[in-house]
């Protein structure tokens, strides 16, 4: 062996040793496969390894299954797959709780099947079902669901309208529906189609108030080594998430009793002002997020798997990270402000004078929004140097209730029949 | 007379005989049917786990080997709808659904759609629904269905309906069949007796 094989061969095992060790920080929980539990080590390959129904599975469409049924709903630890399309949802004048009964009844079949591989029952377009492409279908409830059919009593109490922070805009055509289907897989087509199959199972009961898609790099199309994910401000978003049991003391909510299991949803719809941020220089947009965009180092270290440390001082006796960069603010000050993120870029393509309509669809799950995303966000909002190029132009927030564990049962289940 | 369990290839041979001469019209009153099984939309689909196979395995036994997977019926406000579903036959005989019976309608009917000058009628199944011996029987829009006429309340999407299939073993199926929204399934209705198309059967 050369000289120059040999250091091709440790710099190529140091960087394998690398996305192992952020892998496990940032994909892992969902290398539990889904929705029973958070516990995972390291990836061993794309996302989609992960997600198998079995590890024998042969290559195919098995193993592009994610299982519907389990403690948890899926499409939350599940690795997130290359697309996304939220589904907000309003009830319909007249719609009570036997006919949201039924409906999610429906809506939960239309899951349990496609996500599958199996056509729906009465589907137009069965052939498109058969590849599902790690598809998933999670239901969250708003709190005007809640109100609505007077289960105030029962809402979680970050379950809410969330306090109004420095410097967003919302529009109220991003707002909060009743309810909202997340659909999200590899397949585009399979996307459309499970898209409409929901609405027109979802229409009888419920008005459409928007449908956001979204979408990101997964596996060998990642930005880094990692899979970790850029978002189109070109940074690396993603890398440090909660794993294992902090994972799961993250996520899933302890009560109230029909909520065991379950999640709080964020989705906050971050516009990027990508014609201001051309004109930033990289070294200035390094400065801003604390990491390098080239490999998603920070700038205390030299790759994506360090630590930031945020008490290191130049020879100036500046801190290396800025007070105000975003992985400083961004960080959980405690435990219970972990929170895992699954966020989507999105782009509507650009106006007539070219300007890009794009960003973030952030979607962060919790156990209690009240002490992850609001005290995070409250932060960020104030100081975050980001700022001056993202804004929130809308926001919502759903109680994403537990799985379905019987062949029987139906999303919101224990909610409504508790 | 043929309700008692089917206990081997020659007793279902002989009842499939009897059936046939006494002639299987496909039309069964209202009223519930001896119910020998349960299917529900959710558990009978290819039995992708342990427990809803074992409810298969359990409804075959009483049923000859017959069971109904998929099992879904058009939600309609008023006048007619028609359930639809998979079903099939493990037994070593073929196995002949004879009728139907719901409490949710007035009349039913085993109906076949057929194409003729480009136009889709239905029709009353002469001889109703022959399962061939482990094999299948589906029940689709645009196909063979159970026609399900003179509805007493509205089928509404997301109820589980209750069908009763009648077998020529002289068992019944009871069929959950779970209402969901359709748009197709528009074939034009032709009752037998009358050649001429009644616009108010049609909407299907």
């Amino acid at each position: 062996m050369n000289d120059v094989s040999r250091r091709r061969l440790l710099t190529g095992g140091a960087v394998v040793a690398g996305a192992g060790a952020v892998a496990s920080l940032s994909l892992a929980a969902a290398r539990s496969g889904g929705p029973s539990s958070g516990g995972a080590d390291v990836a061993t390959g794309p996302p989609a390894a992960g997600t198998a129904t079995s590890g024998t599975a042969p290559p195919g469409t098995a193993s592009r299954l994610v299982p519907f049924a389990g403690v948890h709903q899926a499409g939350i630890v599940t690795p997130a797959p290359a697309q996304v399309a939220l589904l907000g949802l309003d009830l319909l004048a007249g719609v009570g709780r036997d006919d949201v009964v039924r409906m999610l009844r429906v809506l939960t079949d239309d899951a349990r099947r496609l996500t599958q591989g199996r056509p729906a029952l009465g589907d137009t377009e069965p052939e498109v079902a058969a590849d599902p492409g790690h598809l998933t279908i999670t239901l969250g409830l708003g709190p005007s669901f809640f109100t609505r059919l007077g289960l105030d009593a029962a809402r979680p109490r970050s379950v809410r309208a969330l306090p109004a922070f420095k410097g967003e805009r919302l529009e109220e055509r991003w707002g909060q529906p009743d309810l909202v289907l997340q659909v999200c897989t590899d397949d585009p087509t399979t996307l459309a189609h499970t898209t409409r199959m929901l609405t027109k199972d979802a229409r009888t009961f419920a008005g459409v108030r928007w449908q956001q898609n979204g979408f990101r790099s997964t596996g060998a199309a990642g930005a880094t080594p990692a899979g970790t994910p850029r978002n189109l401000l070109g940074q690396v978003d993603g890398t440090f998430q909660p794993a294992g049991d902090a994972l799961d003391a993250a996520v899933w909510a302890t009560g109230p009793e029909w909520f065991r299991g379950g999640t709080v949803m964020v989705l906050r719809r971050i516009a990027f002002d990508l014609e201001t941020w051309d004109e930033f220089d990289p070294a200035g947009r390094d400065v801003v997020l604390g990491r390098r965009a080239s490999d998603g180092s920070p700038l205390t270290g030299t790759k994506e798997s360090d630590r930031p440390d945020l008490t290191a001082r130049d020879a100036q006796g500046f801190t290396v990270i800025e007070p105000g960069a975003h992985v400083r603010l961004a960080r959980a000050a405690v435990p219970s402000e972990l929170l895992l993120r699954r966020g989507f870029n999105y782009d509507e393509g650009p106006d007539r004078e070219g300007r890009a309509d794009a960003g973030l669809l952030f979607i962060a799950f919790q156990a209690d929004a009240d002490d992850a995303f609001v005290p995070v966000q409250e932060r960020l909002s104030k100081a975050d140097l980001l700022n001056r190029w993202v804004t929130h132009i809308g926001s919502a927030v759903f109680a994403v209730p537990p799985g379905v564990t019987d062949d029987d049962g139906y999303l919101g289940q224990s909610l409504l029949e508790g | 007379m043929f309700r008692s369990t089917v206990r081997g290839p020659l007793n279902a041979a002989a009842v499939l005989t009897a059936v046939a001469l006494i002639g299987a019209c496909g039309r069964a009153g209202s009223g519930t049917t001896t119910s020998a099984g349960t299917a529900s939309a959710g558990t009978a689909s290819a039995g992708t786990t342990s427990a809803p196979a074992a409810t298969a395995a359990g409804q075959a036994a009483q049923t000859g080997g017959v069971t109904i997977a998929d099992a879904w019926v058009k939600a309609a406000p008023s006048g007619m709808t028609a359930m639809f579903g998979m079903l099939t036959n493990t037994g070593s005989a073929p196995v002949t659904v004879t009728g139907a019976a719901t409490d949710l309608a007035g009349m039913v009917e085993l109906h076949e759609t057929v194409t003729e000058n480009g136009v889709s009628t239905m029709r009353q199944k002469t001889g109703g629904f022959v399962i061939p011996a482990g094999g299948t029987f589906e029940l689709k829009p645009g196909g063979n269905h159970v026609m399900l006429m003179g509805l007493k309340k509205a089928v509404k999407a997301g109820e589980e309906v209750d069908v009763t299939l009648s077998l020529s073993n002289g068992s019944s199926l009871v069929v959950k069949a779970l209402g969901k929204e359709f748009a197709g399934a528009k074939e034009s209705y032709q009752p037998s007796m009358n050649p001429s198309m009644n616009p108010s059967m049609s909407g299907m």
